[in-house]
């Protein structure tokens, strides 16, 4: 019997090992492991990054791709950017709104209020479609929740789903396409093997050195935008991850002395029955 | 087992009440007076868990109803609204969401539990019947709420699974239509899961009140299996098992608060923080964790009947266990042939829940083969057959006999 017990834990060893392989067969390439300042369990935003990730996004992510989910207002929030009231104020009139109907039933422009939604590019899908060669672009707001950058059940247990880093690998992953490649490359396509979709993406290399100019100065290679607005767009999809991780800290001290209380009243109590 | 009540009311009013309606007689007889074998291990807390679960789920989901909107057009957008807007709204959805999941953790070590003591023997089998159609109806809302969020798997889940439907001969296109509320998963279709996902729940509550009516008529069973012979064998529950429970309770909170606040997305799909969009598949449509099991024997089957059959009988199988294990011990502990097949069927589902995991091609297909035929012969040949077979090794006497067997090397003369 005990070999039989053996016999079926090597048999599930086996299933392991050959689904490991053929996942590492199949599909995206693993995004690169950079590191963020938001990793593990004590982790916060670097406020300066979130800034600069929102610098980058405003004048290079924005001009395709919607962000639904976000208002001005975020901006300014706890564990945040942490921009002050006025600064968001300012940001949100730098741009238009289209509101109404007003008393007279006419649509109007306005300029934006730390209230508002970041406006998205384009007024539906299909407009979005037909300017960008007929794909889509994704709403940002969720981009390091829906796509993983990496897979495996204990690996995304231990090293999280790697979306900011997919965000990251992307932005800098664009390739020259080798000649055998190019051949099935789809017209005004590019080449990038960590894309999740297959290997062409309908996005042209967004960034170049220097395109963004930071206030403060801080560099502005391509690497170090595409840090920038990852560690921005991780801010985007999970707003309240420090206030969750602030929390969930006290909660298990919290747990962990009650747990040990009731430990020894449970001993005491059963004493006498011991 | 509970004899007459030896409640004797303190007060005038207590007095009032109890000729009326005795319900405190009632909460202390059932609580805290009832006798409980005093040498449940830690397995037996599982049940305590799985009622404290099921209030955390209530509580969350009831505040989580008041933001949410079940509309095709404004469901993702409502989850969005309470992960952001809502005071403490992504503690209420990430506790909702979590708390299924360890809700699910908790019943399957109770049903293991369950298996490996016999509970479901004479004259427990209406109890684990009870029992199974409680992990039935949970299955069942957990589906329907996994469908609310309205994400890419939430729509795509809820289609294979309704789809499933439209295997039945004859009436299958509309049953399925039916239960669609239309042509395709559609608003009628959240409206309606979202309608039985809000009462289902209150139906459990009825049905975990049963399980413990059904617990109360014979007692707690207990590791060695044998009947409670003397008050010797028994210590009241409370406070002797209110204490130990609450430790477990504890314990496991401590689990469920590390998934919550530290991998509050872990047990779910990543792609199910995409918008439903009914014009793109995902590469993977795979259903929650707890159902994995139950999607690799349906994807076994190349027949979608025959899959369908196999997926539902592989639960309702279930409900006749205490009439297909022959032997005559009820725990695991002495029967050393038992033990060893019931090991083996916890890696097999656990083995089928990973194969679930993987898409439907070359050898997780033969594996999930395998591991389906393995499941289904554990109980109609293999159970049967062992409590024929088998020698089981002595019973103790009595359960304080055991209790002091194991503590002996452990208490000094006196």
């Amino acid at each position: 019997m005990k070999k039989t017990l053996k016999t079926l834990i090597a048999a599930t060893a086996g299933i392991c090992i050959l689904a490991g392989l053929a996942l590492a067969a199949e599909g995206q390439k693993d995004a690169k492991g950079v590191s963020y300042s938001f990793e593990g369990p004590f982790g916060t935003f670097d406020k300066g990054q979130l800034q600069r990730g929102y610098k980058v996004y405003k004048e290079v992510c924005a001009n395709c791709h919607s962000m639904d989910y976000v208002a001005f207002r975020n901006l300014a929030e706890q564990g945040g950017p942490g921009f002050n009231e006025e600064q968001v104020k300012a940001l949100a009139a730098t741009f238009t709104v289209r509101d109404g109907p007003d008393s007279a039933g006419e649509m109007f422009d306005r300029s934006g209020r730390p209230s508002d939604r970041f406006p998205a590019p384009f007024a539906n899908p299909e407009a979005a479609a037909a300017a960008n060669g007929g794909a889509v672009p994704p709403d940002l707001s969720l981009i390091t929740k829906f796509r993983p950058g990496w897979f495996g059940t204990f690996n995304q247990l231990a090293n999280g789903i790697g979306g900011p880093q997919y965000v990251y690998s992307v932005l800098t992953g664009y390739e020259e396409a080798s000649e055998e490649i190019k051949k099935e490359m789809p017209e005004g396509k590019s080449y990038n093997p960590y894309f999740a979709n297959g290997q062409f993406i309908a996005m042209a290399p967004p960034l170049v050195d220097g395109q963004v100019e930071f206030d403060d100065g801080s560099p502005n290679k391509i690497d170090d935008m595409a840090r920038d607005v990852s560690a921005f767009l991780a801010w985007t999809a999970e707003p309240k991850m420090e206030e969750r991780k602030s929390m969930g800290f006290m909660v298990m001290i919290y747990l962990a002395i009650l747990a040990g209380l009731l430990y020894f009243v449970k001993k005491k109590i059963w004493h006498d029955q011991h | 087992m509970s004899g007459p009540s030896n409640y004797q009311p303190k007060s005038a009013l207590g007095r009032w009440v109890h000729e009326r309606l005795p319900i405190v007689a009632f909460a202390q007889d059932h609580l805290m007076s009832f006798p409980t074998p005093k040498n449940l291990n830690y397995w037996y807390a599982f049940g305590g868990i799985l009622a404290v679960m099921l209030v955390v789920q209530l509580i969350t989901g009831i505040v989580l109803a008041m933001h949410y909107t079940a509309h095709v057009d404004m469901a993702f957008s409502s989850v969005e609204h309470i992960m952001r807007d809502v005071n403490y709204g992504w503690l209420l959805r990430y506790m909702h969401a979590n708390g299924a999941s360890m809700f699910f953790i908790a019943v399957y070590i109770h049903m293991f539990k369950g298996m490996y003591y016999g509970s479901y023997k004479a004259p427990r089998e209406i109890l684990w019947m009870i029992g199974v159609l409680i992990y039935l109806i949970m299955m069942a809302t957990a589906f329907m709420g996994y469908v609310l969020p309205w994400g890419q798997m939430s729509f795509w889940g809820a289609k294979v699974i309704t789809n499933l439907f439209s295997a039945i001969p004859f009436f299958g296109e509309a049953i399925t239509t039916w239960l669609w509320g239309g042509f395709s998963v559609d608003n009628p279709t959240i409206n309606r899961f979202y309608a039985l996902h809000y009462l289902l729940p209150f139906v459990l509550a009825g049905l975990v009140g049963l399980h413990i009516w059904a617990l109360h008529v014979p007692g707690n069973g207990n590791p060695t299996g044998i009947n409670v012979k003397s008050s010797q064998d028994t210590v009241p529950f409370h406070p002797y098992y209110t204490m130990k429970d609450a430790f477990a309770i504890v314990v496991f909170m401590l689990l469920f608060a590390a998934f919550l606040f530290f991998a509050p997305n872990y047990l779910g799909h990543a792609v199910n923080y995409l918008p439903a969009n009914p014009l793109v598949t995902p590469a993977h449509i795979v259903p929650e964790w707890y159902y994995l099991p139950f999607y690799a024997i349906l994807r076994a089957i190349p027949d979608k009947l025959g899959g369908v059959v196999a997926m539902f009988g592989s639960i309702l199988i279930l409900f006749v266990l205490p009439w297909l294990d022959t032997s005559r011990v009820r725990s695991g502990t002495y029967r050393p042939i038992f033990k060893q097949f019931f090991w083996i069927f916890v890696l097999v589902c656990i083995g089928l829940g990973y194969l679930g995991s993987k898409p439907a091609e070359g050898l997780y297909v033969v594996f999930s083969r395998i591991l389906t035929a393995y499941y289904f012969l554990h109980f109609i040949v293999i159970l049967p057959l062992i409590g024929l077979l088998e020698t089981p090794k002595p019973l103790p006497s009595s359960i304080s006999d055991d209790v002091l067997a194991k503590k002996k090397p452990m208490v000094p003369a006196e």
